[in-house]
């Protein structure tokens, strides 16, 4: 972590403010502050704001402030970060159906680590996982906090469809698909809930700066959850 | 000139799509922070002139066209205008004036004939064209499948309704304010966020001329150069983070790519970023055009911003009714 923030300038409209140098819960933590401090006491002119896994981007309207003022207010608002009422971060818990059908690289994460698939599923679903950022496609999460236990390289080919859903592993990440895509990752299991849905409210279900717990369920709570969300919200 | 009263009706029906067209607006806020970009329009320019011609002032959504436009049959009353680059647009296969508003009636018929100047044009009809709102837009995001219709470009045999809207046929941009769209364009940049990474390679990026890639779409612009090389012993790629539109990255192979709308956070290093004012003139460069950057400070892109919007009230002044 650095001692203080860094302002880079992201063109005309965009300030670039970084917290440190690595992927690290900690410098994680203080975007997420500094995120949810901006959301409390927005700043005049302020657009959106985008926090990633060290650093956060602050859109900006040119013609109502500009980057001098905004570091003054941001370096103020870490300042007072502990009066600023930031609620804990919430963990949400993913059902997911392991194996069979839906997980088909499951026996090869397990054999490539010298587990049984049960062990695989069992120290994915024991860890809690960070959710440093959303990004790539929609309410697409990356977490921290894989065992690495399970560090397993991307498939050598990759698939032109993974359902939505899908929960995967690629070297030390694992993730959700969180569209239909062309996906490299080894396919574990999936889960019925969908974590982003544009007709939904809200449409995303995951939040940068919280937290991820994966729980196993079987095929038929499976099909129950997914007829049960098959319109629905999250 | 009479003023045209309009309502919600079906107003085209899509022959033929052409190469890439979409419906946009102003874009999609709010759901960065999710991995949802902004999309909208690549030229902001070319956008709000074509709404303010047909009367629409409040962000309607219009047709974006790419490089080879769509055929379209008109199946209502209305009024439309075309800006943006130039793609040679025929109305019932005689010449259809760009930057003017034109009015419609059904039967008519809407062709592209070819790629003049730029590479995007946009159609707009009074009462903007009227799909459901997703996330607040009306954006064609394809990737995350949302906006337009059905999240897609648009396909032979989609209708098209619009909105109510009003307007006056006849209206026009005067000359001098229209773009001219030319091959060899001159793209303003505020260095960083990851100038540091670079030495000569900054110099190299300023005096190099380089070729738009066919590999270009809404998401980036490739472009074809002398590899812009790193400083030694720095890393090429950075942890991820955010991304805005204008952003120039550099990969490991230091060919840069301009990015525009469509994505929102990305591991590669920026020496540069392209200034907002000069984002549509990217937006309307293809294949084959060339490129070169000119290093601004900040005070004089937001001097620059601040003209270029007077200029576009200029305009939906003198055209308001």
């Amino acid at each position: 972590m650095y001692d203080k923030p860094r302002f880079l300038l992201a063109g005309d409209r965009g300030l670039l403010v970084e917290f440190g140098a690595a992927i690290d819960p900690e410098i994680n933590r203080k975007v997420r502050q500094i995120f949810l401090a901006l959301e409390n006491s927005p700043i005049d002119g302020v657009g959106e704001v985008i926090p990633t896994y060290r650093s956060i981007l602050i859109s900006y309207d040119p013609m109502q402030t500009d980057p001098s003022t905004l570091t003054r207010e941001i370096l103020d608002r870490e300042k007072r970060l502990d009066e600023l009422e930031i609620p804990p971060p919430e963990t949400t818990e993913i059902p997911v159906s392991y194996g069979g059908e839906f997980g088909p690289d499951l026996e090869f994460v397990a054999r490539h680590n010298k587990l049984t698939p049960q062990q695989v599923i069992e120290i994915h679903t024991s860890g809690t996982y960070l959710i440093y950022m959303i990004g790539f496609t929609p309410g697409f999460p990356f977490l921290g906090g894989l065992s690495g236990r399970l560090f397993t390289p991307r498939r050598e080919n990759p698939r032109q469809l993974v359902p939505a859903g899908s929960v995967g592993i690629a070297n030390n990440q694992t993730g959700i698909y969180s569209i239909d895509s062309p996906g490299g990752w080894q396919l574990i299991g999936k889960t019925p809930i969908k974590i982003y849905n544009p007709k939904g409210t809200p449409p995303m279900l995951l939040k940068a700066g919280n937290f991820l717990k994966f729980k196993g369920i079987s095929r038929e709570a499976f099909d129950e959850i997914a007829a049960r969300n098959r319109d629905g919200n999250l | 000139m009479r003023s045209q009263q309009e309502t919600e009706m079906e107003i085209f029906e899509v022959l033929q799509p052409g190469a890439y067209t979409t419906i946009q607006d102003r874009g999609r806020f709010g759901y960065q922070q999710y991995g949802v970009p902004v999309c909208g329009r690549v030229d902001p320019f070319a956008y709000e002139v074509a709404n303010a011609l047909v009367g629409n002032f409040e962000g309607h959504a219009v047709l974006e066209a790419t490089v080879l436009g769509p055929t379209l049959k008109v199946t209502g009353r209305g009024l439309m205008a075309v800006t943006g680059g130039d793609l040679t647009p025929l109305l019932n296969n005689m010449p259809l004036p760009m930057w003017e508003s034109v009015s419609i009636q059904p039967g008519d018929m809407i062709q592209f004939k070819g790629l003049k100047s730029g590479c995007r044009a946009y159609v707009a009809v009074a009462g903007g064209i009227d799909v459901p709102v997703v996330m607040g837009s009306r954006s064609t995001y394809v990737a995350g499948m949302i906006g337009g219709v059905d999240g897609r470009p648009l396909a032979a045999g989609d209708r098209l309704m619009k909105g109510k809207g009003a307007g006056k046929a006849g209206v026009r941009v005067p000359s001098d304010l229209v773009p001219a769209y030319p091959k060899e364009l001159e793209i303003r940049v505020i260095l960083g966020p990851q100038d540091d990474y670079f030495h000569e390679g900054i110099e190299r990026f300023l005096s190099t001329t380089f070729r738009v890639s066919p590999k270009a779409d809404r998401m980036g612009c490739r472009l074809e150069g002398d590899p812009i090389k790193h400083r030694e012993g720095v890393e090429k790629s950075i942890i991820s983070e955010p991304s805005v539109p204008g952003g120039i990255q550099v990969p490991a192979d230091g060919q840069p790519i301009i990015l525009l709308v469509e994505q929102t956070v990305g591991g590669y290093t920026k020496i540069a970023t392209v200034i907002s004012s000069d984002i549509g003139k990217v937006g309307q460069a293809k294949t084959g055009d060339r490129i070169r950057f000119r290093q601004v400070a900040l005070e004089e892109a937001h001097r620059i911003l601040k003209m270029e919007e007077e200029k576009i009230q200029t305009i939906t002044r003198s055209i308001a009714p």
